[in-house]
């Protein structure tokens, strides 16, 4: 087996409250090979985009990397001096975020702000920069790029925004991009265009992505393999096949029963919408045994006490269940 | 369209003083200091002495289109000194936080504490009368508001979405500072900047008037005010017209800070398109 290109091992992330410390996210492990997609899900507050902070080195006070490694390349990386963690974003790893209206320094042309990643990370003149700032817009099929260049943010629709971060972000061809619910803020039709040039411009450079999102079903349609975390934890990880025909945790199976479908009984009005009852537990009050038991339809007594491990599955993939399956 | 008037009027009269300062010796009748004659003294203006004649048969013309050179020179340079020190530690508080930001904002409150025109006066009083300590006096006294502005702003830029996505990217934290934070809070330091510079003009005057800023014989707008006091029911023009120097300079830079501020906000620009 290679080198992956990220493994997160182990990972506990503490909340520093004031009279105590609390785990927000334990135990999350994971990897991710080269050129591979790979889906966080989880609800508000699961801890997955405080997990993919981790990755880059940006956990502030009150947020600390508590345990375990996280390794890039084979390289461990979550003790690195700030300078060394910074000349790895933004250039063998970049993100892309939720709101695209505001991510853009809004009194600097975009050109610019693309530009300026060649100049801080590739040690480019802005004049070689420029140039690679048009073809980057270019890239991202930006009409007209050469007069977009000079173009505010406030003057470009969200979907634009948006292109712009992905060539912002892609403009060091990057190993991993990280994008954190890249389309939530942006309409139905144009998700689906910023989805599917995400998928084509990675893949034709063969950069992995970590995609966080609470959208089972985006995620399914852009990852090969999924990891869902319920508070704090990952409760299971398969291929996102797998997890659509055959969804192994209580909670999964909750999620992909609650997504709302096209067609037939629905249409009619004849099937309610799923939903799983019950709300997620605070940090400070996770409960005891397994995290999801007071929401869980199939609990039992050993669910309240003890924690379930991760186990392996036949199928291939992780579940952290005691009834599993 | 309100901001457009402001820019221009505001533009306009800024321009005249800062015209008449650089061109004052082709622009005057007679040489400000050494042209006395006491056969022209208090002479009320007319067209051969525009502004009148002072006590020593100096045309105040003349006086007043010289001494825009001082007053401006202390105006824009006092000012300029105090913007850097308010900016710089402003934004360097708000920025990086902590101790730093603790002790900043306490200097801060302390400069507050103090009025700014008599800590100038204390420095004046030590440093003695004359352009320079005038310039070192007021560029190091009125920093206060600057930097409050900067460090509010500051705060409140850095949890911005860009902010935090040029963190991400990779940017220093220096390059954050001067790429992200400083141009998204140039639009209220220049409103502050150029009020500031009335203000100098003004303290300048201030200080001159109590005879701890520029020095007799040589004309600045507050220095002429001071010696025309005695005559101001005798000789009005005396007092009139430095005062209308000064009076036009200050509105000027304030009307024109308002338009700058408009026209540097990236968004209010494109409406006008």
């Amino acid at each position: 087996m290679s080198t992956p290109l990220i493994e997160v091992e182990d990972l506990r992330i503490d909340l520093d409250a004031r009279t105590r410390r609390v785990a927000a996210v334990e135990g999350v492990s994971f990897r991710i090979d080269r050129g591979e997609t790979f889906g966080l899900v989880g609800e508000s507050g699961c801890g997955k985009s405080i997990t993919a902070l981790s990755l880059i080195g940006l956990l502030r006070h009150p947020l600390s990397i508590g345990d375990g490694k996280i390794r890039f390349e084979g390289r461990e990386i979550q003790n690195l001096s700030p300078a060394r963690q910074r000349e790895l974003r933004g250039n063998r790893i970049a993100m892309i975020f939720q709101e695209p209206m505001t991510a853009l320094n809004p009194v600097s042309p975009v050109g610019r702000q693309i530009a300026e990643m060649f100049v801080l990370h590739k040690g480019k003149s802005w004049r070689e920069a420029r140039k690679l700032a048009v073809e980057a817009l270019a890239n991202v099929r930006v009409p007209a790029p050469e007069r977009r260049v000079k173009d505010y943010p406030h003057q470009l629709s969200g979907g634009m925004r948006q292109r712009v971060m992905i060539a912002i972000a892609l403009a060091c061809e990057p190993d991993l991009l990280i994008a954190d619910e890249p389309t939530t803020a942006l309409d139905v039709t144009v998700q689906a265009e910023i989805i599917d040039l995400m998928k084509e411009l990675c893949a034709a450079r063969g950069t992995a992505v970590l995609m966080i999102s609470h959208d089972l079903g985006l995620v399914a349609n852009v990852c090969r393999r999924v990891a869902v975390m319920y508070a704090g934890r990952i409760v299971e990880e398969r291929n996102s096949d797998d997890v659509f025909r055959a969804p192994s945790h209580p909670y999964t199976h909750g999620l992909v029963a609650s997504l709302p479908r096209l067609g037939g009984r629905a249409a009619h009005g004849r099937s309610r919408l799923q939903e799983i009852k019950g709300v997620v537990p605070a940090i400070a009050h996770y409960p005891d045994g397994c995290r999801f038991n007071p929401r869980c339809a199939k609990v039992t007594e050993i669910c309240r006490m003890v924690e379930p491990t991760a186990e392996l599955l036949d199928a291939g993939g992780l579940v952290r269940c005691h009834h599993h399956g | 369209m309100k901001f457009r008037a402001n820019l221009i009027i505001g533009g306009s009269l800024f321009a005249l003083a800062v015209f008449v300062g650089l061109f004052a010796p082709w622009l005057a009748h007679t040489d400000p200091v050494m042209d006395a004659n006491l056969m022209n003294a208090e002479e009320p203006p007319s067209w051969k002495w525009w502004f009148g004649t002072d006590a020593q048969g100096r045309d105040i013309y003349s006086r007043v289109v010289h001494g825009a050179r001082i007053s401006l020179t202390v105006g824009i340079v006092s000012q300029f000194v105090n913007s850097i020190i308010g900016v710089t530690l402003g934004l360097t508080a708000g920025y990086i936080g902590g101790w730093w930001d603790d002790f900043v904002n306490g200097l801060t409150n302390l400069m507050l504490a103090i009025p700014s025109l008599i800590f100038a006066l204390a420095i004046m009083a030590v440093l003695g009368p004359g352009l320079t300590s005038l310039l070192i006096a007021l560029g190091l006294t009125n920093w206060s508001f600057t930097c409050r502005i900067a460090r509010a702003s500051a705060l409140s830029l850095k949890s911005q979405g860009y902010v935090q996505a040029a963190k991400v990217l990779g940017y220093g934290n220096l390059r954050i500072m001067f790429t992200q934070l400083l141009p998204n809070m140039l639009g209220p330091l220049i409103v502050i900047g150029t009020l500031g510079m009335g203000g100098a003009v003004l303290a300048e005057a201030a200080l001159s008037f109590l005879g701890l800023g520029i020095r007799p014989p040589y004309p600045s707008w507050g220095s002429m005010l001071s010696e025309a006091r005695d005559q101001i029911t005798t000789a009005p023009w005396l007092s009139v017209f430095p005062g209308l120097a000064i009076f036009l300079t200050v509105l000027g830079l304030n009307l024109l800070g308002d338009g700058l501020r408009d026209i540097l906000d990236p968004q209010s620009r494109s409406t006008r398109v």
